[in-house]
Parts: C-alpha cells; structure tokens; sequence
C-alpha cells in the first residue's frame, strides 16, 4: 500500500543517515559476551524449578484441578458420583476440554476392608462410574481408560476410619 | 515335574482298628457342635531316626542323614496335624536294622508311647533312595502297616510326607494330605508399596520358591490338579489379567485375550475348565472357559450387580459364587451352567470367598461383620460355623482332605500378612512358616 511504502522508504533514509553519522565510537562498543558458552551444543531443558509447567502435562492438571481435585471418594460399599463428586469431575472435563489430545486413566481403589476379588470389582465399578459422568459432561470415550486396583494400592496408611475413607476413591491420571 | 512315588509294598495285616473307630466316631460328633473343641493329643508317637543300613553319599545328602530328617518330617507332620504327640528323633536312641522288623516293645511300652514309626533308607546302583517305613502298635505288639517307596534323592521329603500320610490315615480314618503343594503370594515392603510375588512350596513350607520377580503385582494364585501349571492374576501389562503359567517350561499364556480387567481365577476339579470374574463396563460377572484355551467362554451370571469369585462342588456339577444383587456380599450356588442361582447365606454380616471342600460336605467362607472371620456352612446354607476370631481373617481354601483350612491373618495397622491353617473343627490354628509375609494361600491336592 501506498503509505507503508513511503513510511518504509522514509525509514531507510533515517537510518542512512544514523549510519552515516556514526564515528569509531560505535565500532568499539562490543556487544556483550554470551553467558552461554555451549556453542553447538542444543539448548538446555528448561527445569521445573525455573517455573515452566508444560501446558497439558500431569503436572498442569494437578494444578489446575487443586489439591485433592484430581479424585472423587466414596462411601463403604458405594460407587455413585454425588453433587461433590460432580463439580470435581467437571473441573477435570473442563482441562480436558482444553488438551483435547490428552488421555487419562481413571484409576478405582477400596479400602483394606473388603475382601480381595470384591474389592478388585468394587474398584472397577468406582472407576466407571467416574468415567460414565466425565463422558456425560463432554469427554470422549475413547480418551478415558480405567484400571482397578481393588485395596492394593492404599494412599493413607492407618486402620481407620479416616483412612479407609481416603482410599475408597477413584483418581484421575492422564496418560503421557 | 513330579514323579509318581513308586509303591512297592502294599498294606500288610492290619491291626484291630476298634481305637480307630471310637475316634472316627468323635471326629463325626464334632461337626455338628457349634463350639471350639480341643482335640486330646490321645496319640503318642514315636519316631526314631530310620535306619541307612548302607551309608553311601547322594546328591542330597548322606543317607543316615536322610535317615534322620526323613524321621523329623514325619514327626513334624504328625505333630503339626495337631492329633499327635510326637516323640523324636531327637532324644530317642538309634535303631538297629533287625529291629525295623522286629521292634523292642517292650522297651516303648516303657516309655511310655502308643504307637512306632521305624524304617529304612537305602541307596540303590541307579541313585534312587528306597524308604520303607512301618507303623506299630506298641500296645498290642503287633504291626498296623507297611509301605515302601523309590524316589529321587531330591525328592525324600516326599517320601517322608508320603509315610506320614500313610501313618495319619490308618490311625484317624481320615484321607491324607501332606505330600501336597501350595501355592501364594509372598509379600514384601511396606503398607503403601508393597511388593507381592508368586510363590510355590511343599505343604510344610520346605521347597520354597518364587515364580515371579515381584516387579509387577501377582494375586491370587491356584494350581491346576495336575500341578503342572499356576493360574494368577498379574498387573504386568498395567491392567488386571489372568495367566496360566506352566512350571516346567517357565512361560506364561493369557487365559483370554478380552481387553476387560479379569480377576478372581479357579480351576474345574479335573482341570478341564476355568473360572473367572470380568468386569465389562464397570459390571463384574463370573465365566467359564476351556482350560486348553480353545474355546468361547460362557457367560455364567448376567446381574448388575457384582458377581465375582466362584469354587467347584467336586463333582463339577455345582459352582459356589458371591454376589451383592441382594444388597450386600452374600453366597450363592449354581449349576456349573449358570442356572439355578440361589442363595444360601443369611447369617449376621457379609459372606464372601466360598470354597467347596474336596469332601464335599462343606464351604468355607470370610465372613464380615466389623472383623473379618473365616468359617463354614453345609452346601444348603446351614450349619454355620465360625472358626476364627481375628481382626482380618480372610481367604479360605481347603487342604486336600478336606479337614484343614488354610488363610491369611492381616494384622490391624501394619498391614502385615501371615498363612495360617486351622482344622474344621476350630481346633489346632497355627502359622505356617513363611520366608517373608504371605497371602492368598492355595493348597494344591495330594501328588500321586
């Protein structure tokens, strides 16, 4: 266009004459030295602790999910998703509706107070049903997998009952 | 893997079997009461170290020390069998050859005991040990019976447990089951992380050997009757499956190739067929599938509830399951066809992991009522009797003869897991050794 041709050509001539105008002094003045002395060598991985979490990596999730935002509980023998249970998972859907190419596992547990085989489908129902309501609030099928370790894999370690509460749960883990 | 024991005496005059009787007839009266009751040790045996008339080394050992510690499995047996009194070998003097046909009964009537164990170990010209072992009746003075067997020098425990069943047998009336194997999931590490690993020893917890590295988690396991291959449930690929594990050749095979989680895996008693519980779409049902691998399972139960588990009548003609459709775990039974399903526990509490005894007569079960209690119930449901009393008691399975029970005690807090065995009767609960913790225990049936 006619204007961004009279502007470029005005700019050239300015810095025609900068150049024109600049004595030894310029030439001396050396730009600074690289910290970086590896040359040919490929850049450095950027580490957590200069701050860069990686847009749709676990840790992305878990951040953006909160504390505890990753996993819904349940009751003794139970396996529905309640009103608490839902908001959590919608958090969820909605950083999965952002990473559409991102997978996750559900995975269900129970608590140490149950028989193995039952506990290893209680776990299997748990995870389902997390599943069932992430694919009800807009997640796609064929990103969720869901895997049941029945009481094998407990988070909290006591024979209580505050324990036993935090292991009945299902969590989400995406898959990277 | 396993060499048929060679018989080569069969049972020689049997003494009167009057004692015999009256105890049979106490063991029958037992099962119907709903108390514990304390076996009286009325047996007192003796088992001097048997005699290696040719002392010669063997891969396994010296055969005046086989000689000996052929004695102390027997002894061990007996006396872990909780209806004997066991003497020696230790502290008794050493057998001269001729007595093993000839006993001094006067000098054990003095003792005083109740019954003998002699015998004899010897090498043969193809390295084989041959063990004859005799039992006698002190008191009358005569000879109750014989056997002898020919095994490889590497397997004389098991000619061992071979005598003591023999001798456990004649004197109770019941069928034997120590020469049998078991199969479990040794545990290590802690609560959080614990490391659980396929495992396999002789009844007695000699023989032990790991299976699996432990890498990935192993549960459940069952050996198949012919002791030739383990079914398991292991996380390897990530995902609960079931895998047939041939022992010899040291390979494992998917039992099927369904991407669905499946768990909870039992032998047919012939071998032929296997159950498992599979869970599609968050819905856990019980099916059945040819043991060869060739063939389409069959869906035995269609509830939306979870119907998990599963255990053989011996006959293979009935399947004891358990399942919530009531509302709670309980235990039903159905035809090996799925049809019929009804259920037969209505005690206080839930009822889980039923076990149809090899005698037939019974199934055992955990059942959960705060605590975790194994206990066992006629086929039709009655009868229910409760044999333990611990905090978390869990997982019958059944000796080969039908009168032993073997679980696992998880401890409060620790979590920490041990084998223990106790009779039908409630009676005689001990541990059984283990190198490190242990669950899941499975008891394969005798070896021939």
């Amino acid at each position: 266009m006619k204007s961004n041709s009279i502007k470029g050509l005005a700019f050239l001539l300015a810095s025609a004459s900068l150049v024109a105008g600049c004595g030894k002094k310029d030439v001396e003045v050396l730009p600074p030295v690289a910290e970086n002395t590896n040359y040919g060598q490929p850049p450095a991985q950027t580490s957590p602790v200069t701050n860069t979490i990686q847009p749709g990596s676990q840790e992305d999730f878990l951040q953006t999910v909160g504390q505890f935002g990753d996993r819904i509980l349940f009751d003794t023998d139970r396996f529905n998703v309640d009103t608490d249970d839902q908001g959590t998972l919608q958090v969820q859907a909605q950083w999965l509706a952002r990473y559409p190419n991102t997978r996750i596992t559900v995975e269900g547990h129970a608590d140490e107070r149950g028989t193995r085989d039952y506990n290893l489908a209680l776990g299997e129902r748990r995870a389902n049903s997390a599943k069932n309501y992430l694919i009800s609030v807009g997640v796609d099928a064929s990103r969720i997998q869901t895997v049941s370790y029945g009481k094998e894999r407990p988070q909290a370690l006591g024979s209580d009952e505050q324990s036993w509460a935090q292991n009945r749960r299902a969590v989400t883990v995406t898959v990277q | 893997m396993y060499h048929r024991i060679i018989y080569f005496v069969a049972l020689l005059a049997m003494t009167s079997i009057t004692l015999n009787s009256a105890f049979a007839q106490v063991v029958e009266e037992e099962v119907d009461e709903v108390v514990r009751y304390d076996v009286a040790k009325t047996r007192s045996i003796a088992v001097p170290a048997l005699v290696a008339p040719a002392p010669a080394d063997t891969p396994a050992g010296n055969s005046t020390a086989l000689g000996r510690q052929i004695a102390e499995v027997i002894s061990s047996d007996l006396r872990a069998s909780g209806v004997f009194e066991t003497q020696g070998p230790n502290g008794l003097r050493a057998i001269a050859l001729p007595e093993v046909t000839a006993p001094q009964f006067d000098y054990w009537k003095a003792r005083p005991v109740e019954q003998l164990v002699q015998g004899f170990v010897r090498v043969g010209g193809d390295g084989n040990l041959t063990v004859g072992c005799y039992l006698y009746d002190v008191g009358f003075g005569n000879e109750t019976t014989r056997l002898g067997f020919n095994v490889p020098p590497r397997e004389w425990r098991r000619a061992a447990h071979k005598c003591a069943d023999a001798i456990y047998a004649k004197l109770t009336g019941e069928l034997p089951f120590f020469d049998s194997r078991i199969a479990y999931i040794a545990e290590t590490g802690p609560k959080g992380k614990r490391v659980k690993r396929l495992a396999i020893m002789d009844s007695d917890g000699a023989n032990h050997r790991f299976i699996t590295n432990g890498q990935s988690t192993a549960l459940t396991p069952r050996f198949s009757p012919n002791y030739k291959s383990i079914l398991y449930l292991s996380y390897v690929d990530g995902n609960p499956r079931i895998y047939v594990y041939d022992i010899d050749a040291g390979r494992q095979r998917l039992i099927t190739q369904s991407r669905n989680p499946t768990f909870a895996p039992r032998w047919s008693p012939d071998g032929q067929t296997i159950l498992y519980s599979m869970a599609v779409s968050g819905n856990t049902d019980i099916y059945k599938i040819p043991a060869s691998g060739n063939g389409t399972p069959v869906k035995l139960t269609s509830s939306p509830s979870i119907d998990v588990g599963g255990s053989f009548s011996p006959d293979g003609r009935q399947i004891v399951f358990e399942s919530d459709r009531s509302g709670s775990q309980q235990i039903y039974v159905m035809n090996a066809d799925g049809s019929n399903q009804r259920r037969i526990s209505f005690g206080q509490g839930r009822y889980a992991t039923p076990e149809w005894s090899p005698r037939a007569d019974l199934i055992a079960y955990t059942r959960i009522a705060g605590d975790f209690r194994v206990g066992t119930m006629r086929p039709d449901g009655s009868g229910e009797r409760l044999l333990t009393d611990s905090w978390q008691d869990e997982a019958p399975t059944w000796a080969p003869n039908g009168r032993v029970i073997q679980f696992f005690r998880t401890a409060k807090a620790s979590g920490k897991t041990s084998i223990w065995q106790v009779d039908l009767t409630g009676s005689n609960e001990r541990k059984l050794p283990t190198p490190v913790d242990g669950s899941d225990p499975a008891w394969g049936p005798v070896l021939p």
